[in-house]
Formats: C-alpha cells, sequence, structure tokens
C-alpha cells in the first residue's frame, strides 16, 4: 500500500486543461435540488425523490466499485441493509423509551438482546452506521481479493452473502424483526419523523450527503489512486508486475463503496419509515445495479443519474401498468447491454460527438 | 439424536443432487464461455411447469414422461438465449450476468401470466411414497437421476467425438479452432445439454415441493456456490462441491436453525477458497487470468 501513498517524484502526465463545464452542471443540478425542487414538489413526491437520492448514494458507490474498479459487486445491499438497521435500532429503542421495542414483545422477548443495549446511544449508533459496513467489507475484501478471487467469482459471492443475509435477518425474529424488519418509528432526533418540515429537512440532508460524497468520489477517481485504480480494472496483472498489491487497492474501494452504502441505508430509514429483508436481498442489490448500468457506469453521474430514473420508471410503471413492469425493466434491461453498454451518459456523449462533427463539418 | 441425523441424511443428499444437476448446466457453459447465466434458474422452473402440464395427460406418472421432454423444453431455451443474445457477448462475463438477468425476470412475468403467481403442485407418482430406513422413495429417485445423469455426462464427455470436441473447446479456444472445430457449434451443444440438465432438476424438485414462477432463484445462488467451490468446468469438482454443500446445509439447519445455515455455509466457502482459490480441481493453464 505505501507505493500507492508516496508522492509522484515527477509528473507523469501533462496538467490537464481546467474544466469548468462539469463543475457548472454540479452547481447547476445542487440548486435544483436544494432549491427549486422543496419549492416545486409537493411532500409525498419530495419524500420519493428523497427515497432515489438515498438510492443514488448506494450507485455511487456501485459505479467507484463496478465502473472505476470492475469489480461487480451484487450485494451491495447487505451494507445498505447493516447501516439501515444500525439506524433502525437506535429509533426504536428511542421510540420505547427505556422498554422494550413493540415488535420484541410481540414475539415474546423479555430481555433487551446484549446485540441491542448499545444502540440506545445515538452516537453509538451513528458510528456503526459507518463502521459495521466498512468492518464487514474490508473483511471480505482482505479474503478473496488476497486470493485474487475476482471477476465473476467475487460477484457470486458478493450475491451469496446478500441472499445468506436476507435469510439470517427473517430467521431471528425478535432480534431484527423478521420478515416485517423495523418500522414504526416516531421520533427523530427531537422531531416527529413524518411531519412535513422533518421530511423537508431529511430530504435537504440526503440531497447534501450525495453531493458531498460525489465531490469525494470524483476527487478520488482523478487522483492518484483512481488513476490506480482504473488500471487495475483494465490489467490487474500488468499493476501487480509494476509492483503495486491491486488487493489493497480493490479492497479500499471496495468498502468505500459499502460505506456509502451504509450511510444510505441509514438515510433511508428516517425517510421511508422502514428497513426490512424485502429491501436488501439479492433483488435489490441487482435492481441498483441495473441502474448503474442503464445511467452509464463508467461515469459517476451516470451511476446517480441511473437510479433517480430507474426509480422514477418503477414508480410511475408499477402505478400505471403493475403487470407490465417486470417485462419492461426485463427489456429495458436487455436492449441496454446489447445496444448501449455505456448506459445513457454513453448515449449521450455519442449523440454529443455526432453533432460536434456535423458541426464542424 | 442418531434419529435426527440420520433423517438429515437423505435431505441433505437429495438437495445436494438437485444443485448438482442445476450446477452442471452453469459450468460447463461458465468453463467453456464464460458466460453466466442467471436466466438458468427459470430453465429450472420450465422443467417444473412442464412436469405440471404434462400431468393432465400422463396423471401420476407425470414425472418419469416429463423427464425427456422437460430436458428437450429447457434446452431449446437454452439454445435460443444462446443464440439470440448470450453469443453476442463472449469475453464480457459479468455484461451476461446481467444480460441473461433481464432475460430471467422476463420468464418469471411470462410464468406469472401463464399459470399464476399462486404455487401449484405436481402429484408424485404412487410407487415413489415409502421408505426405506430413514431414505424416502422420492429422494431415491432424485439420488438416482443425479448419478445417472452424471454418468451420461461422463460417457458423454470421454467416449463420443462430440464430448472430446467440447474438452477440447473449454481447454483451449483458440487451438481447438485452428484444429478445425467448429467452436460455435460446440457451445450450442453445451447449451443445449446445460439448459436441458437444468430442466431435469426441475422436475425432480416437484417430487419435493410445489412450483412457482419464483423456482429458480432459491436454488440458482447456492448453484453457483457450487461451481465457485467445486472449480470451473470440473464435473468432479461439481460432484463433490454439491454433495458438501447439500450435506453441509443441512446439517447446519440441523445443528442450528435454518437462518444461521446459509451464513455458515458462506464463511465455509470463504474460509475453503483461501485454500483453494480457484475451486477443488483447477484446469491447468498457463495463460496468465
Amino acid at each position: 500500500m505505501t507505493a500507492v501513498l508516496e508522492k509522484p517524484t515527477r509528473q507523469l502526465t501533462p496538467k490537464e486543461p481546467r474544466q469548468w463545464k462539469g463543475p457548472a452542471v454540479f452547481v447547476a443540478v445542487a440548486i435544483i435540488a436544494l432549491v427549486v425542487m422543496p419549492l416545486v414538489l409537493e411532500p409525498f413526491r419530495l419524500g420519493l425523490l428523497a427515497k432515489y437520492l438515498c438510492y443514488a448514494i448506494v450507485a455511487l458507490g456501485i459505479g467507484l466499485a463496478w465502473g472505476q474498479g470492475g469489480m461487480l459487486t451484487l450485494g451491495q445491499g447487505v451494507f445498505f441493509g447493516l447501516g439501515g438497521y444500525a439506524m433502525g435500532m437506535y429509533l426504536k429503542l428511542n421510540d420505547a423509551g427505556g422498554d422494550l421495542p413493540d415488535f420484541m414483545v410481540w414475539s415474546g422477548v423479555e430481555d433487551l438482546p446484549a446485540l441491542w443495549a448499545p444502540f440506545g446511544n445515538p452516537v453509538f449508533a451513528l458510528a456503526m452506521v459507518v463502521v459495521v459496513p466498512l468492518v464487514v467489507a474490508v473483511l471480505l475484501g482482505t479474503l478473496v481479493f488476497r486470493q485474487r478471487v475476482r471477476g465473476a467469482y467475487f460477484a457470486i459471492l458478493t450475491q451469496a452473502l446478500a441472499a445468506a443475509m436476507v435469510i439470517l435477518l427473517v430467521g431471528q425474529q425478535g432480534l431484527t424483526g423478521g420478515t416485517n424488519g423495523l418500522t414504526n418509528f416516531f421520533d427523530f432526533f427531537g422531531n416527529d419523523v413524518a411531519a412535513e418540515s422533518t421530511q423537508r429537512g431529511l430530504y435537504l440532508t440526503v440531497a447534501i450527503v450525495l453531493g458531498v460524497l460525489y465531490l469525494a468520489a470524483w476527487q478520488l477517481v482523478r487522483s492518484r489512486f483512481g488513476r490506480l485504480l482504473l488500471a487495475v480494472r483494465d490489467g490487474e496483472d500488468r499493476v501487480r508486475f509494476l509492483g503495486y498489491n491491486p488487493a489493497t487497492v480493490k479492497t479500499i474501494t471496495f468498502a468505500i463503496s459499502a460505506v456509502m452504502a451504509g450511510i444510505a441505508g441509514a438515510l433511508f430509514v428516517p425517510v421511508v419509515g422502514i428497513i426490512s429483508p424485502a429491501l436488501l436481498g439479492v433483488v435489490p442489490s441487482l435492481e441498483l445495479v441495473v441502474a448503474v448500468a442503464v445511467g452509464g457506469r463508467f461515469a459517476l453521474a451516470g451511476a446517480v443519474l441511473g437510479a433517480v430514473v430507474m426509480g422514477y420508471a418503477k414508480t410511475y410503471f408499477s402505478e400505471e401498468l403493475p403487470d407490465a413492469w417486470l417485462y419492461l425493466q426485463g427489456a429495458l434491461f436487455i436492449l441496454v447491454m446489447t445496444l448501449a453498454p455505456k448506459g445513457i451518459v454513453g448515449v449521450a456523449t455519442a449523440l454529443r460527438a455526432r453533432v460536434r462533427k456535423e458541426a464542424s463539418a | 439424536m442418531v434419529e435426527g441425523f440420520l433423517n438429515q441424511l437423505p435431505i441433505g443428499l437429495s438437495i445436494g443432487a438437485v444443485l448438482l444437476l442445476i450446477a452442471l448446466g452453469l459450468t460447463f457453459t461458465f468453463g467453456q464461455m464464460g458466460v453466466i447465466n442467471m436466466a438458468h434458474g427459470e430453465f429450472i422452473m420450465a422443467g417444473a411447469y412442464t412436469a405440471f402440464l404434462l400431468q393432465d395427460f400422463a396423471g401420476r406418472s407425470a414425472v418419469l414422461v416429463a423427464l425427456p421432454v422437460a430436458f428437450v423444453v429447457a434446452g431449446l431455451m437454452g439454445l435460443l438465449l444462446e443464440r439470440l443474445a448470450i453469443r453476442h457477448f463472449y469475453g464480457r462475463p459479468l455484461d451476461t450476468l446481467l444480460l441473461t438477468w433481464g432475460v430471467s425476470l422476463v420468464l418469471q412475468q411470462v410464468a406469472r401470466d401463464l399459470f399464476g403467481a399462486p404455487n401449484v403442485q405436481v402429484l408424485s407418482p404412487t410407487w415413489l411414497q415409502g421408505a426405506i430406513g430413514p431414505m424416502p422413495y422420492n429422494r431415491l429417485f432424485i439420488l438416482a437421476l443425479a448419478v445417472g445423469s452424471v454418468v451420461a455426462i461422463w460417457l458423454y464427455m470421454n467416449r463420443s467425438a462430440q464430448g472430446r470436441r467440447m474438452q477440447a473447446v473449454m481447454q483451449n479456444r483458440q487451438l481447438a479452432a485452428t484444429s478445425g472445430i467448429n467452436t460455435g457449434r460446440v457451445d450450442q451443444r453445451t447449451f443445449f445439454i446445460g439448459s436441458g440438465l437444468a430442466g431435469i432438476a426441475g422436475v425432480a424438485l416437484t417430487l419435493i415441493g410445489p412450483v412457482g414462477p419464483t423456482l429458480g432463484t432459491y436454488y440458482i445462488v447456492d448453484a453457483f456456490l457450487v461451481v465457485v467451490a467445486g472449480g470451473l468446468g470440473q464435473l468432479r469438482g461439481a460432484v463433490i462441491a454439491a454433495a458438501a454443500l447439500g450435506l453441509l446445509n443441512s446439517y447446519a439447519e440441523f445443528w442450528t436453525n435454518a437462518s444461521l445455515a446459509k451464513v455458515i455455509v458462506f464463511a465455509a466457502i470463504i474460509a475453503f477458497l483461501q485454500f483453494r482459490p480457484q475451486g477443488l480441481f483447477v484446469l491447468r493453464s498457463r495463460a496468465l487470468t
């Protein structure tokens, strides 16, 4: 790893010309998200957008791990769930005010399980939102990447982890609320969680967190580390021959994407009011990967865009044409993979290039 | 305790047998073509529904009639998928995974529209009711089915010209092509056989449970784990890994509980990969990746 962090002794690449278009678009989108949307959208629709932005945070992590690092992770739902449950456990204990959370009483649990006790402390719970996904991802990443298990093997393993996680959560009824998960929250750090003002505040929080994480990810991608990550994606063995350890690079990136998913899960809980196994299994994890592919996996913006677009598409079609949604989703996916593997961003770039060509001709 | 231990044995072995039937197709398509076929689960479902439909004509012995029919039905579905979509994706395994997942979503919805969302039941033949000691006949039948399939596949691979061509393509595609083997034809055949085996697995599953549109999704993840643990394109590896996974699953469920069992299996696989990152058996090769 030390090799990664060493300062470059010489400038290997010429300085890039200062870009202004990217930042300008970012600022414009930020203004729309933070100022226009809360004014235009009614509370219900704003809540939906907040939910999609939570998914966009997970998608950002997938874009980093898969688009930049070539690690197809089909188990981001696991980390989303770990963050979500950490937050949900705190909210449950806070609502119970010293008693047992309601679902434990229903499942006949008499004493608060030891696992739950520390989550009464908000600082501990918030720390766990980051720490638990981080530890799980570092552990899994180290064990898997160290042995050069990669590509499809890694994808299959992460998917198996998501499947195992769901079965574990469903089975431990008294500890996790089983299939129902954790729900019926009332108080969120002193505010009524269902109140319009709280929900608006939550929306703004989600949007700001997404913006900050996006900038961080963008900075990471254009750093030396980001270049190394791309190199690992395109030729892992060559990178190893150059004296770097690809396993470390991959583990770090995988851990970052896991932490992003954890944070998204924690924000999701107060926004939507529930965290349950159905939200984090194999299918939801894959749906997010699909969203990233649709948006364009090779650009971070594509990942975010894809999550929001697919979120809206899912809501719209499952309201209007519930039976057709699965056909549409499947067909869209087949079409995107065959015709436009670079997603919406890829199509947009190609179109722009064509327009420019015609203009210059 | 001893009785419970014995009762778990047929369950574990028959689950392993079903996993093996499913994993055989996956391991060959993965090993030979680098295709991760998520729609493989839906071929299982197609096989199971074939048995369900044939029940109207063949009555309680539908299972026997269904075996060859399901093999052909699922095989043709696989062939169609390979011809229409997958062959454009060779060399991009992760993309095939996502593409075939789209296909699997569509096929599930087709099944829902054709047969309804609720599960249906296939009546098992009367001659499969009963047991020898702790071993029920129906699970014994599944075991026999798996053993028969493995023998047939082994004979095909080692005793037929087509099978030897298949092995050649799996070991070195370019060299096989330069020796005059039509690799595209070999790919199609592998896909047909692999998907057909999934259809047989589907028929087997009707003996131990109800049939529904999402039947395949329960087994596909475990079947992929068999492929990972057994090694790509390895018949021996798949047999050992499937038996081990089936038994580990059922005993872990027995000693702890169903919810912990999957986690234990997952941890066991990760631990196993520390010693054998490429799975039990590896195709020796001088290629770097």
